[in-house]
């Protein structure tokens, strides 16, 4: 039976997707972020952090959500990342890694980090009260045009998120003049 | 296993849908298998087309007309010393060529040689294709990045620069080309290769004549951008050996060299594939709906045993004009063979194709049909490798701040302008 022709079945044999996939995509995730902050050298740190970004993307398929994976790589982990390459490489990061580090935010970072974690662990212990019980389950076959549909409505009528998703859209463009105008005097 | 291996046989969907993992590996290793035949066959092309560019020979002395030399370089290539330098960052340096290698073979899990003849069949395939080409920047950058010299790190930096603008172009040009496959009656778009496929054939025009020039505007946009994201001349700015010695791979040698290589010619591969699937009919022969009567299809059918025919014709004819001498008795009984085996691959096919249309078991008609779809798909992105070369061989390189303002300030606002005209006329004609 092809899936394509009846959305809503995720196919009729047992799913790929298995708890093992989940725990070694978790922890590639966690095990790279870690690097990401412990690593000195700024380039292994960006390589980790896109190692993260793309094991959350494996994340995403786990959830029937091939829609955002695809997003997620082509934003996060092929563009993003490209230009953060770029940037670190114009530093000289044999004379950065060996510099003292002064760093005053840590208190800060403490704090905010534990808030952080207090959030996700009470969201996880009160997860089943503070959500409905069934998410909005998309199938995967059809997964673009059903986000599609939420975003920009079916056909003649407004989506339900369309004015908060142009807003959003507009507030990204103006970020990006923003920022032309402020690094470039003479445009 | 045998039962899941038979089972197969029957279904006309991709192994992916069919949720058969025996054959998806199976449909992995032919790919990779035929792209790595693919990348030595399109060694040699280029090295002898290039040479008739320029009134040389080329490659002569390595078998007949040169036709072993590519063993001979990979064999070269894989016993040469393979050095890292000593200041090189030595972990980065290792995993760079395969960052890249596995993003340019990743593609190609959903690249549609037929209906039914791709791994598999995803429902954002030409996201998917994008994201993970995009990666394939990365090993370069890296690349350049570890090498911890000069050339490679300018190499590296032109790329990164290059590629990240290039995209936008490229992608405009794509949702340009999505944008006409949700001109049906549902009004609903696909992402999905296949599906773009069939919708060309359901609206009947290939996507490159549609609202013409729309569609012709956003594959040559395309077309130009794809040469820039795989670092090929003109936009060979990342290697360019006048000016970096060899870029980004200036430390580079052996094995690892050779692995660049080969990542190189599985992108230009797989975005051709790209550019045939959205604009000009993926797997479908010439005219599907207008000539479609059995006696067509027929004829189509016999052109992929034709073509091996016309090479092993090829073949027999350099044979006969080698010059009368001893020293060429061995090459000459070496073209003979290599004539040989072409027109025995061509006598099969021819076979197939005959067997196919009248023979009454299912399995040759469907194997029949699955050889007319990879031919033509094979034969549209050849086309595109040809044109590769000639533009190698013809044009000369961009400066690097031409190469800029090409990107931005003449693709990225045609690309952007065909975009809403593809809306609007989309919205006046359906």
């Amino acid at each position: 039976m092809n899936p394509a022709m009846n959305p809503g079945v995720v196919g009729n044999m047992a799913p790929v997707a298995t708890p093992w996939f989940f725990y070694v995509l978790a922890g590639l995730a966690v095990a790279s972020g870690l690097a990401v902050i412990t690593r000195r050298n700024a380039v292994h740190a960006a390589l980790a952090l896109i190692v993260t970004l793309l094991s959350v993307a494996g994340l995403y398929l786990m959830l029937y959500a091939p829609f955002v994976a695809g997003v997620q790589i082509i934003v996060y982990a092929g563009g993003i990342m490209v230009l953060f390459l770029f940037v670190i490489m114009l530093v000289n990061i044999e004379r950065a890694s060996k510099e003292r580090r002064f760093n005053r935010m840590w208190p800060v970072g403490l704090v905010a980090s534990c808030a952080l974690m207090g959030l996700l662990i009470s969201a996880f212990i009160k997860g089943r009260a503070l959500f409905p019980d069934r998410m909005v389950a998309l199938p995967e076959a059809s997964n673009t045009q059903q986000v599609a549909a939420m975003l920009y409505g079916e056909a003649g009528k407004m989506g339900a998120y369309t004015f908060a998703f142009e807003i959003a859209s507009l507030l990204l463009l103006v970020a990006i003049l923003g920022a032309v105008i402020m690094t470039k005097k003479k445009i | 296993m045998l039962n899941q291996f038979m089972s197969y046989l029957g279904s006309n969907v991709t192994p992916g849908s069919a949720n058969n993992q025996l054959w998806a590996l199976i449909y992995v290793l032919i790919i990779f298998a035929g792209v790595s035949v693919a990348v030595i066959c399109m060694n040699w092309i280029e090295r002898k087309a290039l040479a008739h560019f320029q009134i040389r020979l080329g490659p002569m002395r390595v078998g007949p007309h040169g036709l072993l030399q590519p063993f001979a370089d990979a064999l070269k290539l894989m016993l040469k010393e393979d050095i890292i330098p000593s200041e090189a960052d030595q972990f980065v340096f290792w995993v760079a060529p395969l960052i890249g290698l596995l993003a340019a073979f990743t593609v190609y899990t959903v690249i549609p040689f037929g209906p039914s003849q791709a791994v598999s069949d995803m429902n954002i395939g030409i996201l998917f294709m994008l994201g993970v080409s995009s990666l394939g920047v990365l090993g370069i950058v890296v690349a350049g990045w570890a090498s911890n010299s000069h050339y490679p790190l300018i190499g590296a930096l032109r790329s990164s620069a290059q590629m990240v603008s290039y995209e936008v172009a490229m992608g405009l040009a794509i949702v340009s080309a999505i944008l006409m496959t949700s001109m049906n009656a549902s009004g609903t778009g696909t992402l999905s290769m296949i599906e773009i496929v069939r919708a060309q054939q359901q609206q009947g025009v290939w996507f490159i004549f549609k609202f013409f020039p729309l569609g012709f505007v956003a594959f040559a946009i395309f077309a130009i951008a794809m040469v820039a994201e795989t670092n090929r001349a003109p936009f060979d700015m990342a290697e360019a050996e006048s000016e970096l010695t060899a870029g980004f791979h200036t430390e580079y040698s052996g094995l690892r060299w050779s692995l660049f290589m080969l990542a190189e010619y599985a992108a230009m591969i797989a975005v051709s594939s790209i550019a045939v699937t959205l604009w000009l009919g993926g797997w479908m022969r010439p005219f599907p709906n207008l000539l479609h009567a059995p006696a067509w299809d027929f004829i189509f059918s016999l052109f992929p045993g034709l073509t091996f025919g016309g090479l092993a014709l090829i073949a027999v004819i350099g044979t006969v004009r080698m010059p009368p001498h001893s020293f060429f008795k061995v090459q000459r009984i070496g073209l003979a063979v290599f004539a040989a085996v072409l027109g025995l691959i061509g006598l099969l096919l021819l076979v197939i194709a005959v067997a196919g249309r009248t023979a009454d078991t299912s399995l040759a008609s469907r194997f029949d049909e699955g050889i007319g779809y990879v031919y033509w798909f094979v034969l549209k992105v050849a086309v595109f490798m040809y044109l590769f070369i000639w533009y190698r061989a013809t044009w000369p390189r961009y400066r690097f701040d031409q190469l800029m303002r090409i990107g931005w300030k003449v693709m990225l606002p045609i690309s952007l302008g065909v975009l809403i005209l593809t809306a609007v006329v989309g919205l006046i004609f359906s």
